[in-house]
Formats: structure tokens, C-alpha cells, sequence
């Protein structure tokens, strides 16, 4: 038996999804192409696009089709060039690293960006483009981007949400946040992997990354991702008309914390104590390493992870985590827990074994060895 | 009168190719059953992905004769002709700054080259022969000492035509120039071989030999190493030339579509060069006025791009919604503007707007070419009897007058 509780990493593709792909697949047909086959492919893009625009409340023409969120994220960042760049210091490090000159805007100890330094930021002169995700992909932690947005109001400046993990788990509709930009990926929402979209408002000026071709109304060139494009539609739908699923994946995940706490006093919920996203959870074990404790869940058939899927190959200390307020030491302690569609309360009971098991057998070699 | 099919007959397998089925049952368990992230390093699924991308890694790397570690997934050629040129030149930008291409690249090596212009570079585009191939001695004559870049595609995506990459190759090699191709067309249709060609870069992508769209790769020689400044930033996969979350699904396909294009390719290339044949044949004996744009003998089997006098393409593809064809490439095929391509071959405009591209795949038969050239013979004739009646009538208007 497996449980897989890696959700934000990626999330299994939907059975609607799969099929939808695979009908695209079948499909052949380059969108570009103005025979019939082409016009096929041309309107399953259509209605893919309509599909995400609604999910964020934008209009189609908004939309801009990406091979990733990490693509998305580098368009906005480079491609809405507006002089000075701010971001929060828990981003993704497809936003941090492309603003490596940029402000970092500090976190407070639940992972919430600090807006009085935003208010300062802001008051200098000169056009500016501010970049704050969603919900942060290691804790969940939500940002107050309404509040954001309302300080950027009488200022000449962007804002860019980088909403890859809050998309389908909390309305990203533009009453809830005003974006100017907003990143999406397809395969964290039971979508494909290989499409993302970046969301502009309408009229705004951005310089491609990837030139030649004139698709996407010459904001991203390349041969559109049909089968991929026609996936991430139905997945984004699906997420829209299924968010209340999420009261169901919070009741799992508080009941695995209140577990947790019942099992290890010591344990430590990270960024508990602001909004956070109701599939994820973060938290450490005290004196084991997240390394030690992934493999030993692995064995277990349970999947987690420590940080974040992209520099999960490498044993780097969390920039999130960090920024939060956690010295090195804890924070190599933490592995983040995170639900998803097809979560059931096995996979909790199946979690809560193998890494309760783990907990009292290092617990009992730490007593042996003071008794020793 | 040949009775017209219900089903358009796909021949435009130079914009996109349909996917294999054996492809698609290859891709599909990665969607419904292994869905991991290839790059979570913790747990199973993560290395199940990871180790499917690699082995499709390992099937592409096979049939250009790279090795594993110099292919780098990308969403399509498009990026990777983007990535190679912009990112080899702006990683060298202190050092050389003269780039060599030429006038009938795709756009989006066209477009990477004039915004590298924009940035302070000077490019050469390289005039063609009217065969649609390069002349070497304006090559060796374009190389400075500030020559970073050549690049050059293998096969031309409108008219075929094949490129003599190995002669490139050399000439490059001998001046110490790095080399970048576009074998978006040539992958699977040619055999290419990186080494003996001597190519240090070079673009291809799956949805044109059978494989799924989303997916390409770009090849960089690790002898001699060739550095790049990458496009996007991020997680640092794929050596931290190419950020974000791998597909997969999608590299499976290309690997999967690979294997079989390494199998297939001889019998596949004799079985369209026989209904190209046909094609071309029939046309030129039944009717005049048929031009054949590019070089016949330095070809990919399954193109054929025409030129029709005394009639326009327009009226013949509005005559022929069966046949799915195009007239230039698919990317510009929504714009007004006529071929880059054909202009670059010496076509006059007349000619130019009277072209036509035929691609044949794989799921094409000898009926289809039957079919499809019985069909074009008929509309032909039928635009241009129209074109004669209108002609007629606007003769015999002015003499009324």
C-alpha cells in the first residue's frame, strides 16, 4: 500500500484530464494551421483557454499558454520590465532567481510578507514590479495579497502572484486578487505536466522570452501544446466547480495534526498560526533530519518531502523555512505533508504510522543512549 | 470526377504529424499510473518519472548520436532554437560578437537573430541558390575573426531541402565557430549524426516525427564545451540550462517516437519518395505550368512544394478542403505576407503566392497520393478555366467599351 502526499510537488492527472489528453492526442493538428485539422486544434485550444480564464476570473484573450509555471514566472518577471523589483523572500526560486538584483521583502515568523516594508519599497520613486505568491509551496502559508494590491493602487507599479499552488485550493478570482500578472501550472491541479499560463491584464506590454512564430499573440512562440493546452482546461475546470473539496482535504489535514501533536508534544506546525492552505502541512520532527525521516517514510510506502520537489536532489537548507525565523538546525528538520483530490484517511493513518513509528523508535535510542 | 472524401486527407505533415498510436500507448500510463515528479528526489514515484524521462533521454541521445548527457528537454524546437542562439550568444557576448545564419531559416531563429541585433550583435543572413542551398564560398567568406555562431538547418521546413551539414560542419570547425541546427524536419526523416557532423548545437522537436506537441530538446556538445546562458531560470533541472518541471508523459513520447523513427526511417523514406514520385509525375505530365521550388536531389522524401502558374493558391485550398495542405509554413500560414522561403529562392511574387506544400507521413498510403493528386489535377484545371472565363470576360467588357 502507497499514500502519496506530495501533492504539491504534482498531483495525479485526473481521470477527465487523462482522457482529454488522450482525445487530443488522437486529434493531430498543428492550431496554426488553417485547414480543418488545424481549426480542430485551434478550438480545443479555444475552449482550454476559456476554461483557465474562468478560473481566474480573467478574459480568454488574458491567458498566455507556457510549457510551465517556471516559464511563466520568468515571463512575467523579465518580460514586465518596469524598473524596480520587489519580492517576497519566500518565492519560488523560478521568481527569486530571476530578480537576483531584486528587494527581498521579509516574512514574519508565520510566513507572512512584512507590508510596511512594501509600503516603503513602494514610496520610492520610479515604476516598480512587485512579486508575491499566492500560498507558499512548503507551508501553505497565504499572503495578503488584496492588502498588497491595495498599497500598489496609488503607485506606478505591477503586481505578479505567482498562484501555482493556491490554484484550486482557494478562489484566485481577481475579486480576491487583484493581480496584474498570475502565474498558473496545469500539473499541480490534476492537470498535465509540461503547461503552465501566465495571466495578463489586457492591454499590458511584455517582451517574449521565446520568439518566432507569432503564437500567443506573439507573447510565447512555439507550436501550442494541444493535447496538454486541451488538459490543463479540464483540469482548471474541475478545480473551479470542485473547491468546496477542500473543507473535506482541511478536515484530513487538521486531523493529521492534531495526531501528530498527540504523538510528539514537540513537534512544531509551521506557519500554524497564519492563513494557510488546507492541504499542506509542515512540520518537524525534532533532532532527525527531513532526509532521514523521507527515506524512512519512503520504505514505509509513504511519500513526502523534504522542501520543495525542485531542490529536493540537492541537501540545501529552506529559503522559506529561513526566512521565517528558523535557524538551519530546524529547519533541516521539517518535511512538508501536502493533500490533494484523491486523498482518502488512509493515507493520513498510513502517514501517521510510519512516521509515529520513526518518532518513538529515534525517541527510545535517544533514552537508551542517556541511559547508557 | 473523383468522389471527394468525407475526412479531409491529412498532407501537411511538415506542420505537425499525428501522433503514433505506439507513442500514445507509451505516453499514456505515465498520465493515469506513474505521475510523479521526476525531480522529487524522496520517494518512489519521483524516481519512477525520473527514470522514464532518462531512458527517453538515452533514445534520443541514440539517434543523433549524442550522448545522454548533452541533451537538454525543452517545450519544443522553438525554445530550443531560442535557447541556442540567444543563450550561446549572450554567454560569449564579451568575447565574439558576429553571428552567420541564413535567409530561409524558421522564424524563430530569424526572430532570436534580430533581437540579438537589437542587443548590440551583428548577423549575417546568407543569401540561398535557387535550389534553396547554401553557396560554402559565401559561408568561408562570411566567417570574420568575431564569428561566434553559424546556424544553419538541416531541412528546410517548407521546400525540403537538405543542407550539406557535414561541409558546414567542417567549414566551421576549421574557423573554430560553433555550429547550431534546426533539425526540427531532419530528426528521424535523415539519418544525422552530431559527431561526424560535426554539429555542436542542434534543435529538435517530437510533434513532427509522431510524437507528442510540448515537448524538444536541444543537443550541446560537451566536446568541445559550449556554455549558454539559460532562457529561464528557477529549480536549475536539466543542468541549470532549462528550469521547471519536467513532462514526463511527453518525454516518453519523444523517446518512444525516436525508437521507432531509428527503426522505420529506410523503409519509411523509399516508401514516400515513391508517392512524392507519383505526385510530382502525374502533376508535370497532365499539366503545365507546374514549378518544383527547391532541389529534388538534396530532399526529404515526403516534401513537395509547387508552384502553380495561372492559378492562386487560395482559391485552390478553398476548392480543396479535403486535401489538408498548406501554403508556407504553419506558423506564418494565418499571415498575409507570402514565403520568406520562396522569396529567398528567387520566386517572383506571382509564383510565390501560387505555392503549395505537400508533407507525407507516415499514415499516408499509395491510394492517398492517387487521391490527392487526381484532386489537384482536377481543381487546377477547374481554377484555372475560372480564371480564363474571368479573363475572357473582362477582355471582351473592355473591347464593349
Amino acid at each position: 500500500m502507497t499514500a502519496y502526499l506530495d501533492y504539491n510537488a504534482t498531483a495525479p492527472v485526473r481521470a477527465e484530464v487523462a482522457e482529454a489528453v488522450s482525445k487530443a492526442l488522437a486529434l493531430g493538428g498543428n492550431a496554426s494551421s488553417v485547414h480543418s485539422r488545424g481549426r480542430e486544434a485551434r478550438r480545443v485550444v479555444e475552449e482550454a483557454r476559456e476554461k483557465v480564464a474562468a478560473l481566474v476570473g480573467a478574459s480568454p484573450a488574458e491567458v498566455i499558454f507556457t510549457g510551465s509555471g517556471t516559464e511563466a514566472n520568468n515571463l512575467a518577471l523579465s518580460g514586465a520590465s518596469a524598473g524596480r523589483v520587489a519580492v517576497s523572500a519566500v518565492e519560488h526560486d523560478s521568481v527569486l532567481r530571476v530578480a537576483p538584483n531584486g528587494i527581498r521583502l521579509g516574512v514574519d515568523a508565520d510566513g507572512r510578507v512584512n507590508l510596511t516594508e512594501l509600503e516603503s519599497f513602494l514610496s520610492d520613486d520610479g515604476t516598480a514590479l512587485i512579486s508575491v505568491m499566492a500560498a507558499n509551496n512548503e507551508t501553505g502559508v497565504m499572503q495578503p495579497i488584496q492588502e498588497a494590491a491595495a498599497l500598489l493602487q496609488s503607485h506606478d507599479a505591477l503586481l505578479h502572484v505567482d498562484a501555482v499552488q493556491a490554484a484550486g485550493k482557494i478562489d484566485i478570482s481577481r475579486d480576491q486578487m487583484d493581480a496584474d500578472l498570475m502565474t498558473l501550472s496545469a500539473h499541480k491541479l490534476g492537470g498535465p505536466q509540461g503547461v503552465g499560463a501566465l495571466i495578463i491584464r489586457d492591454g499590458m506590454d511584455l517582451e517574449p522570452l521565446v520568439k518566432g512564430g507569432g503564437q500567443e499573440r506573439s507573447r510565447r512562440a512555439g507550436t501550442e501544446n494541444v493535447a496538454g493546452i486541451a488538459g490543463f482546461g479540464v483540469a482548471a475546470e474541475l478545480a473551479l466547480n470542485e473547491l468546496d473539496q477542500m473543507d473535506r482535504i482541511a478536515a484530513l489535514r487538521d486531523r493529521l495534526e492534531i495526531e501528530i501533536n498527540k504523538i510528539a508534544p514537540d513537534t512544531r506546525v509551521l506557519g500554524a498560526a497564519g492563513p494557510r492552505l488546507a492541504n499542506t502541512s509542515c512540520l518537524t520532527m525534532p533532532g532527525v533530519s527531513a532526509e532521514s525521516q523521507v527515506m524512512s517514510l519512503d520504505l514505509a510506502g509513504v511519500m513526502v518531502s523534504a522542501g520543495s520537489a525542485c531542490s529536493s536532489g540537492k541537501v540545501t537548507t529552506s529559503h522559506v523555512l529561513t526566512a521565517m525565523g528558523l535557524s538551519e538546525a530546524e529547519a533541516n528538520t521539517a518535511i512538508r505533508i501536502s493533500l490533494g483530490w484523491a486523498s482518502v484517511k488512509e493515507d493520513v493513518d498510513a502517514f501517521l504510522n510510519a512516521w509515529g513509528e520513526l518518532y518513538r523508535r529515534t525517541r527510545k535510542q535517544e533514552l537508551e543512549a542517556s541511559a547508557a | 470526377m473523383t468522389e471527394r472524401r468525407r475526412q479531409p486527407l491529412y498532407l501537411d505533415n511538415h506542420a505537425t504529424t499525428p501522433v503514433d498510436p505506439r507513442v500514445r500507448d507509451a505516453m499514456m500510463p505515465y498520465f493515469n499510473e506513474i505521475f510523479g515528479n521526476p525531480h522529487s528526489g524522496s520517494h518512489a514515484f519521483g524516481w519512477e518519472a525520473a527514470e522514464a524521462v532518462e531512458m527517453a533521454r538515452e533514445q534520443i541521445a541514440a539517434m543523433i548520436g549524442a550522448d545522454t548527457d548533452e541533451i537538454i528537454f525543452t517545450s519544443g524546437a522553438t525554445e530550443a532554437n531560442n535557447l541556442a542562439i540567444k543563450g550561446v550568444a549572450r554567454f560569449y557576448a564579451e568575447k565574439k560578437n558576429h553571428i552567420i545564419t541564413c535567409a530561409t531559416e524558421h522564424m524563430c531563429v530569424l526572430d532570436s537573430c534580430f533581437q540579438l541585433e537589437s542587443e548590440g550583435f551583428k548577423v549575417t543572413y546568407l543569401p540561398v541558390e535557387p535550389d534553396g542551398l547554401l553557396d560554402l564560398d559565401k559561408l568561408r567568406d562570411a566567417i570574420t575573426d568575431q564569428t561566434l555562431l553559424v546556424s544553419i538547418m538541416t531541412v528546410q521546413n517548407e521546400i525540403g531541402t537538405i543542407q550539406p551539414m557535414a561541409e558546414i560542419g567542417a567549414i566551421c570547425k576549421e574557423h573554430n565557430v560553433f555550429l547550431h541546427s534546426d533539425a526540427a524536419q531532419a530528426v528521424g526523416k535523415i539519418p544525422l549524426d552530431v559527431k561526424e557532423m560535426q554539429i555542436d548545437l542542434m534543435s529538435i522537436t517530437a510533434h513532427k516525427i509522431y510524437g507528442p506537441m510540448g515537448v524538444g530538446a536541444l543537443y550541446v556538445t560537451k566536446k568541445p564545451r559550449v556554455l549558454l546562458e539559460p532562457l529561464f531560470s528557477g529549480g536549475g533541472q536539466e543542468k541549470g540550462l532549462r528550469s521547471g518541471t519536467l513532462p514526463p508523459p511527453l518525454c516518453v513520447g519523444f523517446g518512444k517516437a525516436l525508437e521507432i523513427a531509428a527503426q522505420e526511417m529506410p523503409a519509411e523514406a523509399k516508401r514516400l519518395g515513391r508517392m512524392r514520385d507519383l505526385l510530382i509525375d502525374r502533376l508535370t505530365d497532365e499539366l503545365d505550368g507546374i514549378h518544383i521550388n527547391g532541389t529534388m536531389e538534396h530532399r526529404v522524401p515526403g516534401n513537395l512544394n509547387i508552384s502553380i502558374e495561372r492559378a492562386d493558391a487560395e482559391s485552390l485550398m478553398a476548392a480543396l478542403p479535403d486535401l489538408a495542405m498548406s501554403s508556407g509554413s504553419a506558423c506564418t500560414s494565418a499571415s498575409e505576407d507570402s514565403s520568406h522561403v520562396l522569396k529567398s529562392i528567387g520566386l517572383p511574387n506571382e509564383l510565390a503566392e501560387a505555392s503549395l506544400r505537400i508533407g507525407l507521413g507516415r499514415f499516408n498510403e499509395e491510394a492517398d497520393a492517387v487521391y490527392a493528386v487526381n484532386r489537384l489535377i482536377e481543381e487546377i484545371r477547374n481554377v484555372r478555366a475560372d480564371r480564363h472565363d474571368i479573363a475572357a470576360a473582362e477582355q471582351s467588357e473592355r473591347v464593349g467599351k
